[in-house]
């Protein structure tokens, strides 16, 4: 069963095109979605057996390289982690299948749509059922082709297949380093798999890499890395984070995410909001041990999660894109994770990975519905009163909207799990648990803290202009598209309907097995926990380090009040409070601006303005690697060409030599084609006389 | 009964099948009904092309099949050489003798299973001296062979250098129109092209005579076998080290003798161009790996730095080159460059990984960087240019040569599951336990790879379809397809996902030829 959930997409994917030709678009279309059908529905049963049965396995299927020690299988790993993942990616997969069987329908080219769907859910389920880091990479990598293939998907148009570059190239950035990273984990630990390396840390083992000069224990082994001495295990989890980095859009390395929403909308949802973009996060969950003990890997890991998470809901705010604006928030929310997983709640990020699947995908479909709607319009300052059209469309987007800003009761448990919705719970899980590792003086745990709060404000801020200037307020649409909108099929909203359900009701229903009381038996060893993990280190040189940065951090506006207790969530109340307090002040001020007199007047940040045109231009990221990168890159290639190969190589080399020789011997002008037998004869003639001549005078024969 | 039967020359035989089809042609062409001036002209000439074309296909088929028999005697689990054949010959320790190991028998086949595909792409595309192009493709083909399967040091000499000879004609003679300013003369930029790859190759190749022969004279026999036994002196070695490497580096090609390639590529007809990057650029690894580590093992690990710097040099450079070409010929080959540049960084990095991957990645381009050409070549023929900026939007009329061009394109770029993949990071895994930086570096390359590879698909595949003369261009036909670019695709796809049959034919031979040098540079200390 563990093999046909992975491969039964594979299947769609390759029976979609020549069934298309066959049978015409629907019957691809049935074809892979029935298929996902059955994956998800498999996904789930694993998931109660795997995860909340604690039935954990791996299947191996058969040996994909082994060179010396390197080995990777094929393998399909079932533990909590990737049963988690099973049902996110297929249950999204399978909506996002069925709604595209609306939503394509006025585009054509449904097979090769519907394949390349289930080819990326292919590759994603290879990435998160991998027992080793090469299977791994390449379900990586593999998503990363989908990916492109999905954002070029409208090749005819230059930014399609300028954006699908982009993504692709930047990607591979981070793959660069998730490559040398594992290069580095086989040095290191003689092995790529899983089970291998991760018991060798938990258990300190000895190492002894290629070369070294000592044998070491893993925790303390420091390794030559580009002519310096590191720490090994934090070379390794940092290069690993790298290629996260790209995968999941972080900071630096964001620029791609925005640009992918070209693809069509439905892309958006699956690869772009609810898995694709998650997998950075899954890397770090699922080296969480290494993570663990390089302390100052997972200090950078919290400072690009938490500036990720501001940088992007400031883009975000004045964007008029509805897909960017939900872009953004994506990178913003993605930002959230990783300094969750940075501080070390791991569960907390995978929490949210969960429930933002839902949201996130409910509102790029939402979205997906109104740009049919309104004629393939896109911008927001074209569109309001929308609700009109599309009143079911309008309650399910503000649905997704109250459950990606987080709406709930602080402080009161039903059933013992937070009242409120999946965003809600989930959000201040991470939220508090930052304050409670900086509590404990885990780096830069208390700017997460502070971050998280500020992009919380933010979050509500530009989730619900969204709803206010999209459906709210008089039409700005032209006559025709407000009189005549096209019609939204029932394939497309139905899909909306679970994940809606999802958006409110998945963060208490499963708050008790991610964060809550049964979380250890849940995750079943799948994830470190670091609650064992800093008794156990109390004492060690890298708690020093921790405090030291954590008094640092200090003033940043966490103050030390009572109340606070080192296990679960019994922060002090101003913390429980802070999120919803946040959320509260974003949700207002959209509310004040937008709804009252013009929408589209001039804020508080006026166009013109410094720091309008800095957000507005998204920092100046794109123009900056243009600029540094990109441009130069060419420039140099052209040079290296035409300078290098051509003026100097060349010249110095074999039209020298020839020069000299034509200068001598004019009759080289002659050497036409049908001249080069006589030519080639001499030389093979030359051969055998220069072999004879050299065998004979040095007394062979 | 079997023991005899296995016992047969068949070596002699896979190598020397082709030339007698050669020899077919060659008495075709005796018989064929001359006009009063001797030419061979008009239906004569017809039935003459076609028999030369099925006589090459025949026998290029003949030599694929006894290579299959080959590798059916051929035992993977051995590391010793195997099916040796010696025959004396010119005597006083040079003689005829063939063998094959782990390293040298994949390369057989390789050679045997794309030739047939090299009759097959010229098969509609060649329309002069069609005959005597079919006879320097199996000359051709005989003499790469032998390259794989000489255990004398002369008779490799004799086949890695003859083969020059019938690729400088397919360059000159049948290779694309145009005219070059060169040393001051007008001459057809094809004729610049062979010129250019025979300067480069024949300095190289002098000075590998002049070691050989230094090397007889020392040792007394030719036989790589004792030569690999040999224990030169540590001084000699660098000598010998450095002749070698001339020659092998100018096959290769390593940065900076490189830029024949690039010439050579572009003026060679479709088929030439596939034989040029799938085999003789192999020729070069296959030397390193035959004579410059078992016997010089000392000046190759000295020389090592050498090679690396050079490896990341080509690797880096020449794909900030490829990023600024115009030609998709031209592109291709300058990624060939690059690729190489992991191919020599693998080697010499003396580890298990990057030995096998260094000859993964040789078998893995073989088939990817073999099957761009045809698919330049397929566009080719249609519209006579490889102007970049000549195409766009073809995927609107070709579908399925986009699929196809694609999934090499990807195999390029060395994406996970296509062979491209599998030899890239065993290679790299191997540099990055010698040093980081060089791992570093090559994986830098994995980014360019990317960047140039799909600005050539997207400009040539994507796009609206603008462009009056690509209104009617047709896709790919039956041949096309099915014979050529299907196999190659079957090949990449399913060493991408399941390299072991190859990995594991390789290891007993690298495990001993690591042994050795071990064992020599534990000496040596």
């Amino acid at each position: 069963m563990g093999q046909l959930v992975v491969l039964l997409p594979l299947f769609g994917a390759m029976l979609s095109m020549p069934v298309g030709r066959t049978f015409g678009p629907k019957a691809s279309e049935y074809v892979t979605t029935g298929l996902m059908l059955i994956a998800a529905v498999l996904s789930w049963i694993l998931f109660f057996d795997v995860a909340i049965g604690n039935n954990a396995r791996t299947i191996e299927l058969f040996t994909w390289i082994a060179s010396g020690g390197f080995e990777a299988n094929w393998a399909v790993r079932l533990d909590t982690m990737s049963a988690v993942m099973l049902v996110v990616v297929n249950s999204v997969s399978f909506l996002v299948h069925l709604y595209s069987m609306g939503y394509m329908k006025e585009y054509g080219e449904q097979s090769r749509f519907f394949a390349y769907l289930s080819l990326f859910t292919f590759a994603m389920l290879t990435l998160v059922t991998a027992d080793n880091f090469l299977q791994l990479f390449f379900g990586w990598e593999g998503v990363g082709l989908a990916s492109y293939l999905l954002i070029g998907f409208w090749f005819k148009k230059k930014s399609a297949n300028d954006a699908a570059i982009k993504a692709f190239i930047v990607n591979r950035v981070g793959d660069f380093g998730f490559a040398l990273g594992i290069m580095c984990i086989f040095y290191v630990f003689g092995s790529i798999e899983f089970d291998a390396v991760f018991e060798a840390v938990r258990n300190n083992a000895v190492v002894d890499p290629y070369g070294a000069v000592a044998a070491a224990p893993i925790r303390e082994l420091q390794i030559n890395f580009l002519d310096n001495d590191w720490h090994a295990l934090t070379v390794i989890a940092v290069l690993l984070f790298i290629g996260a980095m790209g995968k999941s859009a972080q900071f630096l390395l964001h620029t791609w995410l925005p640009d992918a929403m070209e693809g069509p909308t439905p892309v958006s949802a699956l690869i772009h909001a609810a898995t694709m973009v998650t997998a950075g996060v899954f890397l770090v969950c699922r080296c969480s041990v290494i993570f663990e003990y390089a302390p100052s890997a997972a200090a950078l890991v919290t400072i690009v999660g938490a500036v990720t998470a501001f940088f992007a809901a400031t883009v975000g705010l004045l964007q008029d894109d509805i897909k960017r604006v939900v872009a953004y928030s994506t990178c913003s929310q993605l930002g959230y994770m990783f300094f969750a997983a940075g501080v070390g709640a791991y569960d907390a990020a995978m929490f949210h990975l969960f429930t933002h699947a839902f949201f996130k995908a409910l509102l790029f479909l939402g979205s997906g519905a109104v740009i049919i709607a309104m004629h393939h319009e896109q911008d927001m300052k074209k569109m309001g009163g929308v609700k009109d059209i599309l009143p079911l469309t309008h309650i399910l987007m503000v649905i997704g909207t109250i459950g990606i800003t987080g709406v709930g009761i602080p402080g009161f448990y039903l059933f013992g799990a937070p009242f409120g919705t999946a965003g809600f719970v989930s959000k201040d899980v991470i939220i508090e648990g930052a304050f409670a590792a900086g509590e404990v003086g885990r780096a830069f745990a208390n700017f997460a803290f502070v971050m998280g709060l500020l992009a919380a404000v933010m979050t509500a801020f530009y989730s619900w202009r969204l709803i206010f200037l999209t459906f709210w307020g008089k039409s700005r649409a032209p006559e025709s598209v407000r009189k005549h909108p096209h019609a939204v099929p029932d394939t497309m909203m139905a899909p909306l309907i679970p994940l809606a359900l999802g958006a409110m009701a998945a963060g208490m229903a499963f708050y008790g097995d991610f964060v809550g009381k049964e979380k250890e038996a849940f995750w079943n060893g799948a994830l470190y926990f670091s609650d064992a993990h800093h008794e156990e280190t109390a004492s060690t040189d890298h708690h020093k380090e921790d405090a030291s940065h954590g008094a640092a951090e200090g003033d940043h506006g966490a103050a030390k009040e009572g109340g606070y207790e080192d296990s679960g969530h019994h922060v002090p109340a101003w913390v429980l409070w802070s999120p919803f307090i946040a959320m509260l002040a974003g949700s207002l001020t959209a509310a004040f601006h937008y709804l009252r007199g013009d929408p589209l007047r001039p804020g508080l940040l006026r166009p013109g303005g410094m720091i309008y045109a800095f957000l507005k231009n998204k920092w100046y990221f794109d123009e900056l690697y243009d600029f540094i990168l990109v441009k130069p890159a060419l420039a140099i290639g052209r040079f290296l060409w035409i300078d290098g190969d051509g003026k100097t190589i060349d010249r110095v080399g074999p039209d020298g030599i020839a020069a000299v020789v034509a200068a001598n011997a004019k009759r080289i002008v002659k050497l036409q084609s049908g001249y080069l037998y006589h030519y080639a004869f001499a030389m093979l003639i030359g051969i055998a006389v220069l072999v004879t001549f050299v065998l004979i005078r040095l007394g062979g024969g | 009964m079997i023991e005899s039967f296995a016992s047969q020359p068949w070596l002699t035989m896979v190598t020397f099948a082709p030339l007698v089809g050669a020899l077919f042609i060659v008495a075709a062409r005796l018989v064929a009904k001359k006009n009063a001036d001797g030419v061979i002209e008009g239906e004569a000439l017809t039935q003459l092309e076609r028999s030369s074309k099925v006589i090459a296909l025949g026998a290029t088929l003949v030599t694929f099949a006894i290579s299959l028999l080959v590798y059916s005697l051929f035992d993977p689990s051995l590391a010793g050489f195997q099916l040796v054949e010696e025959v004396a010959w010119i005597g006083g320790g040079v003689s005829y003798k063939m063998g094959v190991d782990g390293i040298s028998i994949l390369f057989v086949l390789l050679t045997t299973f794309i030739m047939p595909i090299c009759i097959l792409a010229s098969w509609d595309s060649i329309k002069n001296r069609v005959a005597d192009y079919m006879i320097a493709f199996l000359v051709l083909e005989t003499l790469m062979i032998g390259v794989f399967c000489a255990l004398d040091l002369f008779l490799f000499y004799v086949f890695f250098e003859g083969s020059l000879i019938p690729m400088f004609l397919i360059i000159g003679v049948w290779g694309s129109k145009g005219v070059k300013e060169f040393a001051g003369f007008q001459m057809s930029s094809k004729v610049y092209a062979a010129l250019k790859f025979f300067l480069y190759t024949l300095v190289g190749s002098l000075l590998l005579l002049i070691a050989m022969a230094w090397m007889y004279a020392t040792v007394g026999t030719t036989d790589i076998v004792a030569l690999q036994q040999f224990d030169f002196p540590a001084g000699a070695q660098k000598w010998l080290w450095l002749a070698f490497f001339a020659s092998f580096a100018v096959k290769m090609p390593m940065w900076p003798v490189h830029t024949w390639l690039p010439d050579a590529h572009v003026q060679a007809p479709t088929a030439g161009s596939v034989v040029l990057a799938a085999i003789l650029l192999k020729m070069g690894g296959y030397g390193f790996l035959r004579f410059s580590l078992p016997m010089f093992p000392d000046a190759s690990m000295d020389f090592s730095p050498l090679i690396f710097a050079l490896s990341i040099v080509a690797i880096i450079y020449t794909s900030l080159v490829a990023l600024a070409q115009e030609d998709m010929k031209k592109l291709i080959a300058y990624s060939s460059v690059a690729h190489m540049g992991f191919v020599t960084m693998g080697i010499f990095t003396g580890t298990k990984q990057g030995i096998e991957g260094g000859l993964f990645q040789m078998l893995s381009h073989g088939f990817i960087s073999g099957a761009l050409f045809l698919c330049v070549g397929v566009v080719y023929d249609r519209m006579h240019t490889r102007e970049i900026a000549a195409y766009g939007g073809l995927v609107h009329r070709m579908p399925l040569y986009a699929f196809f061009f694609l999934f090499f394109t990807l195999g390029n770029v060395g994406l996970p599951g296509t062979s491209g993949f599998v030899g890239e990071i065993l290679a790299m895994t191997g540099a990055f336990k010698v040093n980081s930086w060089i791992a570093f570096f090559a994986a830098f390359g994995v980014i360019l790879s990317a960047a140039y590879a799909l600005r050539l698909y997207r400009q040539v595949i994507y796009g609206d379809l603008t462009k009056e003369a690509l209104m009617g261009i047709p896709d790919l036909n039956k041949r096309e397809l099915f014979l050529l670019l299907a196999p190659l695709m079957f090949f990449a796809l399913f060493l991408g996902f399941n390299p072991g049959p190859v990995l594991n034919v390789f290891a007993p031979s690298v495990d001993l030829l690591m042994d050795n040098m071990n064992a020599a540079l534990g000496s040596a200390l």
